[in-house]
C-alpha cells in the first residue's frame, strides 16, 4: 500500500483573535513574525497513514505538499515522524492558486509518484481558509472515489479498505477498493505523534523531491471565485462576570442571573 | 438565476429560502420540499442511495442540475452537502464557496459571506463563474412555511453507470446517548480540556440532566479520548444553537466559537479571567469547575424543582 498524504503549510491556528490581523486591502492575514505549522487535519491525515502502513506491516507513505521553499519545513517534520518520502511542488504565491487548481497539481503529481499511488489522504479542510475542497477536487481530478470525513482506515483485504467516516449522529463504516481518496477529520485515535530525537535527525538527511507546477502540468482554468473582502468581524458581547465570595455563592448568583434573563 | 437546493435531511429544508426547485431522496423530504413550494421538488429514490449515498447523490445531484437547468445550486454545510459541493463544482466547472454564512444574489453575481481563519476574519467571495454552488451553514436561511399542495417529481435519467466500484456504507451506527440532541437541545452543557479527565464528564452529565440539556465537548476533550468524536461541537464538528450554551473548561478557541455562534446565550465557567471564551459570553464565572458544578447542580435543582 502506498499512500500519499497531502499536508499544507498554515498560520499557526492558535493566534488568539485578538492579536489577529488582516491587510484588508490585500485581503490577507497581516501577523508579521507569527509562526508557520502543519495544518491540524494534516497531522490527523498522516496519523493515519501512518497507522494503516504499521498495521499492515509494510508499503510506503508519501508527504506532499505545494508551497514556497519554506514549506520543506513540514516536509521534514513528517519525515521526522517516519513518512517515507517528501515531494513539493515549489509554489511561490499558493494563495493566488483556486482549489481546482491545486487539485489539479496534486492528482499530477500522485499520477507521476513511483511505486503506483492506492491511497490519497487530505485532511478535511485547511487550517487557514477551511473551504474543504481540495481533497474531494482531488479525487475528481483523479476520477477515483472519495470518503470524506473519515477518522481510522483498517486494511480489508483484497485491495479494499474498511475506513470509519464521522456523521453527525455518530459514524458510518465503508468499505472501498483502492485506490481512494480519504479526507480526514480527528478523533482520539489519529492525533500526530511525537518525533524520537533520533529521526529528527535523520529527517534532514532524507532527500526531498521538487516539481514544478510547470513540471506537473496539472492546473486547470480559474474557477470563477474571487475573494472581494477579508476584514475582521465585530463582536459586541460584553460579559457580565457573577460576583460572590465563596464558589457556591458565584453558583447561585450565576443561576438567578440566568433565571432574570429567562433562559433558564 | 434558477435555484435548486439539495435536501437531504429535514434541516437542509431551510435552504428552500430563496426558492427554485429541490431534490431529495426520501418520499417524507420530497413531499414536505413539495409543500414549501419548491418547483419541481425532485424525488430519487434508489437502493443504490442507502449503499452508496456519497457517489449515488452525486449522480442524481447532477442530473437534477441538468434538468432543472439550475445555475445556482445551494447545498447544507454537513456531513453529506461538505462532500458533494467540492465535486458538484468540480463536475460542473462551477465557482464554489463552503461554509458559506450570507449570500446575495446581484444581477449574474452571488455575493458570499464566509468566516475564515478559525472565525477570526470574514472573507466576502464573489462566484461569477456561469455555474454557482454554495454550501450554507446551517441556520443562515430560514425554511419557508408549508403553504402549497404540490407533489414531488420522480427524477429519471440519473446514471449510476460503474456503481460497482463505488464504495459501500456497511454500517451505519448512532451514537446518540439518551435526552435530547446536541442538534436539538435547548441548553447545552459542553466541556472542554480544563475538564481534566474523562471521569468528570460524569459530572457534566449530572447539570445536564437536571436541565434537560445535551452534553457537548471541545476538539481538546476529543482528542484526548475523554468523548466520542460525535460529542464535538466546533467548526468541524456539530454547529449547535442552543437558547443557552454552558462552557465549562473551554479556553474558547476560535474554531470552538465557530460552532456556537449561533447560540443565543452563553455562560461560561473558567478558571482563567483572561480566556478568549469571555469575550463572546454573555455571562462568565470565574471559577475551578469542581467547586462550582455542585452547588450550580443544587441552585438549579432548586429552581426547577427537579
Amino acid at each position: 500500500m502506498h499512500s500519499v498524504v497531502c499536508i499544507k503549510q498554515v498560520l499557526d491556528q492558535d493566534i488568539p483573535p485578538r492579536a489577529f490581523r488582516v491587510d484588508r486591502a490585500a485581503r490577507r492575514p497581516d501577523v508579521a513574525g507569527a509562526p508557520l505549522v502543519m495544518s491540524i487535519f494534516d497531522g490527523n491525515a498522516l496519523e493515519t497513514a501512518l497507522k494503516l502502513r504499521e498495521a499492515t506491516g509494510g508499503g510506503a507513505v508519501t508527504a506532499l505538499t505545494i508551497g514556497p521553499k519554506g514549506a520543506e519545513e513540514i516536509l521534514r517534520k513528517a519525515l521526522a515522524v517516519t513518512a517515507d518520502n517528501a515531494v513539493l511542488i515549489a509554489e511561490g504565491d499558493l494563495d493566488a492558486l483556486g482549489a481546482a487548481e491545486r487539485a489539479g497539481l496534486i492528482a499530477a503529481a500522485v499520477r507521476r509518484t513511483e511505486p503506483k499511488v492506492d491511497l490519497v489522504l487530505c485532511g478535511r479542510q485547511a487550517g487557514d481558509w477551511e473551504s474543504g475542497q481540495v481533497g474531494s477536487m482531488v479525487a475528481e481530478a483523479l476520477e477515483w472515489p472519495c470518503v470524506t470525513f473519515v477518522s481510522q482506515i483498517t486494511d480489508a483485504g483484497s485491495g479494499r479498505l474498511r475506513l470509519r467516516r464521522e456523521v453527525e449522529d455518530g459514524y458510518e463504516v465503508i468499505e472501498a477498493a483502492t485506490p481512494v481518496v480519504v479526507t480526514v477529520t480527528n478523533d482520539e485515535s489519529n492525533v500526530l505523534r511525537l518525533a524520537k530525537v533520533r529521526d529528527v535527525m535523520m529527517a534532514h538527511r532524507k532527500p526531498i523531491t521538487t516539481w514544478s507546477a510547470a513540471d506537473l502540468d496539472g492546473a486547470r482554468g480559474a474557477a470563477g471565485a474571487a475573494v472581494t473582502d477579508l476584514f475582521i468581524p465585530e463582536k459586541s458581547s460584553k460579559c457580565e462576570f457573577v460576583d460572590g465570595k465563596t464558589a457556591a455563592e458565584k453558583a447561585t448568583n450565576l443561576v438567578r442571573r440566568l433565571r432574570e434573563m429567562k433562559v433558564l | 438565476m434558477k435555484l435548486l437546493a439539495v435536501v437531504a435531511s429535514k434541516a437542509g429544508l431551510e435552504l428552500l429560502a430563496m426558492g427554485g426547485a429541490s431534490v431529495s431522496f426520501t418520499a417524507d423530504v420530497a413531499a414536505e420540499c413539495a409543500a414549501r413550494g419548491a418547483s419541481p421538488a425532485y424525488l430519487w429514490q434508489d437502493p443504490l442511495f442507502e449503499k452508496s449515498p456519497s457517489e449515488a447523490g452525486l449522480r442524481a445531484i447532477e442530473a437534477a442540475v441538468r434538468q432543472s437547468g439550475a445555475d445556482l445550486v445551494l447545498l447544507g454545510a454537513d456531513s453529506r452537502g461538505r462532500e458533494w459541493a467540492p465535486r458538484l463544482a468540480a463536475r460542473l466547472g462551477a465557482g464554489i464557496c463552503t461554509e458559506c454564512t450570507g449570500l446575495k444574489v446581484e444581477g449574474d453575481i452571488v455575493r458570499c459571506e464566509r468566516p475564515v481563519y478559525g472565525g477570526k476574519a470574514t472573507a466576502v467571495l464573489e462566484l461569477t463563474a456561469p455555474v454557482k454552488v454554495v454550501g450554507v451553514r446551517a441556520g443562515v436561511l430560514a425554511a419557508p412555511d408549508a403553504s402549497t399542495a404540490g407533489l414531488p417529481a420522480a427524477l429519471d435519467g440519473v446514471d449510476t453507470s460503474g456503481s460497482e466500484r463505488w464504495p459501500v456504507r456497511v454500517e451505519h451506527v448512532a451514537e446518540q446517548s439518551e435526552g435530547p440532541s446536541l442538534q436539538d437541545a435547548k441548553v447545552i452543557v459542553s466541556g472542554g480540556r480544563g475538564l481534566g479527565g474523562a471521569e468528570n464528564f460524569a459530572v457534566l452529565k449530572q447539570l445536564a440532566d437536571v436541565l434537560s440539556a445535551a452534553v457537548g465537548a471541545s476538539r481538546a476533550a476529543v482528542d484526548e479520548g475523554w468523548v466520542p468524536a460525535s460529542w464535538q461541537i466546533g467548526q468541524t464538528g456539530k454547529v449547535v444553537r442552543p437558547d443557552l450554551y454552558i462552557a465549562v473548561g473551554i479556553s474558547g478557541a476560535s474554531q470552538h466559537m465557530a460552532g456556537v455562534a449561533a447560540a443565543k446565550n452563553i455562560a461560561a465557567i473558567n478558571t482563567d479571567k483572561d480566556a478568549p471564551i469571555f469575550e463572546q459570553a454573555r455571562l462568565g464565572l470565574v471559577g475551578d469547575y469542581r467547586e462550582v458544578l455542585p452547588p450550580l447542580i443544587a441552585a438549579c435543582k432548586e429552581l426547577l424543582g427537579r
